[in-house]
């Protein structure tokens, strides 16, 4: 079928040219009939050639195995498996190779988490209340400080205390890593177009990525625990500071830095005495989601066992008691509002002083 | 004034904008307009071969509609925008020369630049705004502080040390642009359309305080407007743009009294010479009188 074909294109038979240059002009005219006609081509051509219900051909090679009663069973090896083995021998390379690095994060995430625990149950949670009631009245007034303290209590009294502040141990923790690198990155995509183009598509595949697929490599990399928690939470929670910092540093009136750079600014001058304060709203709002994507997967990172209220909820999931699943859902859903809040009020604070009147 | 050595000659300058840029000086395009090369070449000729020269201590006023290059000018003198050909000499030296410190030495110590939005920092206080070139410098707080107070007394805006840009009027704004580049001192000020934003009455009173000031401090200015009543209130000489290129260089009477072309006796057709004799005389009397009017 195929080669009659062939034979007759190549042959130039004066109907086919005439019914190829009829096409063309019609192509021409219309550029959507053209495509109709080459997808009705092949959907014809496919299901004369290979009937309906075809397979894609995954195999890439069969291996004959000798069973034990004597007959050969053939095994096939499928592009998905090559390719998964592929990337499994990279992360083993990585993990062999960078061993001493990962072993160093790991002790210095660990080390770091115990002090901040530590010192956050040393406090008697009278203290722990009344400074966070403190710091909401500083920046959302009355409402913000009654809501964080009858939460807080909610979470004393329901037997949770020291859950939440494992959460929120890993939360600092992750958030501080995430601006680490998010902060600089951010800067660099905004100063430089081809590091902006490399990120772009890199930020959006780790924002569509399911985030349970970033717990494997944390564990391959640091074993199950709180170490591995924080990569996963980390490279959860990193793109938007990263994407906002960009964008606020993009968003400043050029104007501004072409003064700031007609006094002489140097580039560092530039970047610290202009971009980012004028930014900072912006990145704010960029920290602000940081957290709480980093709260959110915290909780997830207790199937790696980093912990936490995510334990509670997981617990109460394997023993199928809705009740504890609802009591550590809301516990995690009242420290998201008052993380929440906290920084949004900062926020708004610095973007009520910037906006030009 | 004449027979001093010019502040700054503009020689033959030429600015680009485009991929295509350098095709633009091969024979075939010279005679060309600017329309017919953005259409071949998908090039954007900003400036055109544009030679001037500005006397120490005048106001030198570069006039034109929007888009005829005057603001691309003004940039290419301080080098926010680099130009494609052509050489500028500040005090006999080639700014187009410079390295990256030298450029930045220039910047902090021998020119400022006003703009036409202002260009203020709206996180900081007037204070530390008229602050900036200075703190830019390495200059210590109380030395910065001394200095940008005497720069706001001088606009006339003293009192106001610590209000932000967003608590004041747009007239007030741009005492503050002006007083920032006052602070450091400099020996050529750029002003781009500077009073273009405000209203006629703040307008007419800043252009006389301009005047006034000039009169006391005697900087060398290159001041960019598409205001013809205002190129001749405040310009020692006029140059006149068009599509990149000077069409006429001249002092104000000049300009009105033997326009070079049509274009530019279009553009002067309102004008009289009486007219021009009295503002300019009005001016002379600001200058002499030498009085700051608070707004």
């Amino acid at each position: 079928m195929v080669g009659a074909a062939g034979t007759q294109e190549s042959e130039g038979d004066p109907d086919n040219t005439s019914l190829a240059a009829g096409l063309r002009s019609l192509a021409s005219g219309h550029p959507w009939l053209s495509g109709t006609a080459v997808v009705i081509v092949v959907l014809v051509a496919s299901l004369l050639i290979w009937g309906p219900q075809m397979d894609f051909p995954t195999t890439v090679s069969q291996t004959e195995q000798p069973a034990a009663d004597g007959r050969t069973v053939v095994l096939d090896q499928t592009i998905r498996e090559v390719t998964g083995d592929a990337i499994d021998d990279g992360f083993d390379w990585l993990t062999e190779e960078g061993d001493f690095l990962f072993d160093g994060v790991s002790d210095a995430t660990a080390w770091l988490l115990v002090r901040i625990e530590d010192g956050l149950k040393w406090l008697p949670w009278v203290a722990v209340i009344a400074g966070l009631a403190l710091l909401s009245f500083g920046v959302g007034r009355w409402k913000l400080m009654a809501f964080t303290t009858l939460a807080l209590l909610y979470l004393g009294f329901m037997g949770l205390w020291s859950n939440a502040i494992d959460t929120i141990a890993l939360i600092v923790v992750a958030v501080a890593v995430s601006l680490a690198i998010g902060l600089p990155l951010g800067v660099l995509g905004a100063r430089n177009r081809l590091a902006d183009n490399l990120m772009r598509p890199i930020l959006d595949a780790m924002q569509t990525m399911p985030s349970f697929v970033y717990l494997l490599p944390g564990i391959l990399f640091f074993g199950l625990g709180k170490p591995a928690g924080i990569f996963a939470t980390v490279i959860y929670a990193v793109p938007p500071v990263i994407r906002l910092t960009n964008l606020g540093i993009r968003q400043v009136s050029p104007e501004v830095v072409e003064a700031a750079l007609a006094f002489g600014s140097s580039p560092r001058q530039v970047l610290l005495k202009v971009q980012i304060p004028m930014a900072l709203p912006t990145i704010m709002a960029g920290i602000n989601q940081t957290t709480l994507m980093a709260l959110a997967m915290v909780t997830i990172a207790s199937m790696v066992a980093a912990g936490g209220l995510g334990d509670d909820v997981l617990r109460a999931l394997q023993k199928n008691q809705s009740g504890n699943g609802v009591i550590a859902g809301l516990a995690i859903v009242f420290l998201a509002i008052i993380i929440d809040r906290i920084t949004q009020s900062i926020a708004a604070e610095n973007r009520e002083r910037l906006t030009a009147g | 004034m004449t027979l001093q050595e010019p502040q700054i000659q503009v020689e033959g300058l030429w600015k680009v904008f485009g991929d295509d840029a350098d095709r633009v000086f091969e024979p075939e395009y010279e005679s060309k307009t600017r329309d017919e090369i953005q259409e071949e070449l998908g090039a954007v000729v900003a400036l055109r071969d544009v030679s001037l020269s500005v006397a120490s201590g005048e106001i030198f006023v570069v006039m034109g509609l929007s888009g005829s290059g005057k603001s691309t000018l003004a940039r290419c003198l301080i080098r926010l925008v680099d130009a494609t050909r052509g050489a500028i000499r500040f005090d006999g030296e080639d700014i187009l020369e410079y390295g990256p410190s030298e450029l930045t030495e220039f910047r902090r110590k021998k020119i400022a630049m006003v703009f036409q939005h202002y260009g203020l920092l709206p996180h900081r206080p007037v204070l530390d705004n008229v602050a900036f070139g200075l703190e830019i410098q390495g200059m210590d707080r109380p030395a910065r502080y001394e200095a940008a107070k005497a720069a706001i007394e001088t606009v006339g805006l003293d009192g106001w040390e610590s209000y932000y840009p967003r608590e004041m009027s747009g007239g007030m704004q741009q005492r503050v642009g002006i007083a920032r580049a006052l602070a450091v001192d400099p020996d050529v000020l750029i002003m781009d359309e500077p009073f273009s934003g405000l209203d006629p009455l703040i307008r007419r009173r800043m252009q006389d305080e301009l005047i006034s000031l000039e009169g006391q401090l005697h900087k060398t200015i290159v001041f960019i407007t598409h205001d013809l009543n205002e190129a001749i209130k405040l310009g020692d000489r006029v140059a006149i743009m068009r599509d990149g290129a000077i069409v006429q260089e001249g002092s104000p009477e000049e300009i009105v009294t033997r326009p070079a072309d049509d274009y530019v006796a279009d553009f002067v057709r309102d004008v009289s010479a009486a007219e021009v004799a009295k503002l300019r005389a009005a001016a002379e009397a600001v200058a002499t009188g030498g009085s700051l009017e608070a707004e």
